[in-house]
């Protein structure tokens, strides 16, 4: 599928459905709203057999794809962010504390049980089904508001500036609930996927 | 010298803004020493390729 030619795009080959599948869990996953995911992704579905001439077949046809779901999803943002707004974010701020606190003795350097260990071959966990599993708890398991926030960083590859825009948040406020975000991801897949062989389950 | 808990923060930050040139130096020169922020650093750095994997939808064997 991944080589067909341009503008040749088989729509009712089995792998469009798998590719839809995974794009209305991306959907869902940055909309967290059901019916607006499912929208986003019919957009987004129109548009590439509409478009389907400007696959120049240089990607993935998935990762094409993706990347029309995501500028829907960032307009969809743009467009709705008023509704979001900011008062709910500031909150979010606060909404767990430093807990990474914890992890630092009074100098702020690290306790010895927790130092980042090398992670083996994280590379490799890249291609492997059950990785990403734990990858999807661990973003699961963020607290909602820093979950967005990160996401439309890292997912929809938005600059904090906007991200600040959209949100009503200041931009230092931005960087420290990327900062927990990111720390929170790290110890999850650390303590979940890369600590497992310490801890069979 | 910065903390390991400062230097935990400018790990995430460089990622988001161009850092100043003394946090570039203080930054370097404490990695230069500790293990484990320089494994946090390599962490950081995955976590960036793990989610842009994720969003252009390749998850998984061969990148699928």
């Amino acid at each position: 599928m991944n080589d067909a030619a341009v503008g040749r795009i088989d729509w009712n080959d089995p792998s469009i459905e798998k590719i839809r599948r995974d794009m209305l869990r991306f959907a869902q996953l940055q909309l967290r709203d059901a019916g607006a995911a499912e929208d986003m992704v019919q957009e987004a579905l129109f548009s590439a057999m509409k478009y389907e001439a400007s696959f120049a077949g240089r990607s993935a046809l998935k990762t094409w794809m993706f990347s029309i779901l995501r500028n829907k999803i960032v307009d969809h943002i743009r467009k709705s962010s008023r509704e979001i707004a900011g008062a709910d974010l500031v909150d979010g701020s606060a909404e767990d504390g430093d807990d990474f606190d914890a992890l630092f003795d009074q100098r702020g350097h690290w306790n010895p049980e927790d130092r980042p260990p090398t992670w083996a071959d994280p590379e490799s966990s890249l291609s492997q089904q059950q990785f990403w599993d734990v990858f999807d708890a661990c973003l699961d398991r963020l607290p909602p508001k820093t979950s967005r926030v990160f996401m439309m960083r890292e997912f929809l590859d938005l600059d904090t500036d906007e991200i600040c825009t959209e949100l009503g948040i200041s931009t230092s406020n931005c960087w420290v609930i990327l900062h927990r975000a990111r720390a929170g991801l790290r110890l999850c897949l650390d303590r979940d996927w890369f600590g497992r062989e310490d801890t069979p389950c | 010298m910065l903390s390991c808990k400062e230097v935990n923060r400018l790990c995430s930050e460089e990622q988001d803004r161009n850092l100043s040139l003394t946090e570039r130096i203080n930054l370097r020169m404490h990695l230069a020493m500790c293990k484990a922020c320089t494994n946090f650093r390599v962490q950081m750095q995955f976590l960036r390729a793990a989610t842009r994997r994720y969003r252009e939808g390749r998850r998984g064997p061969a990148g699928d």
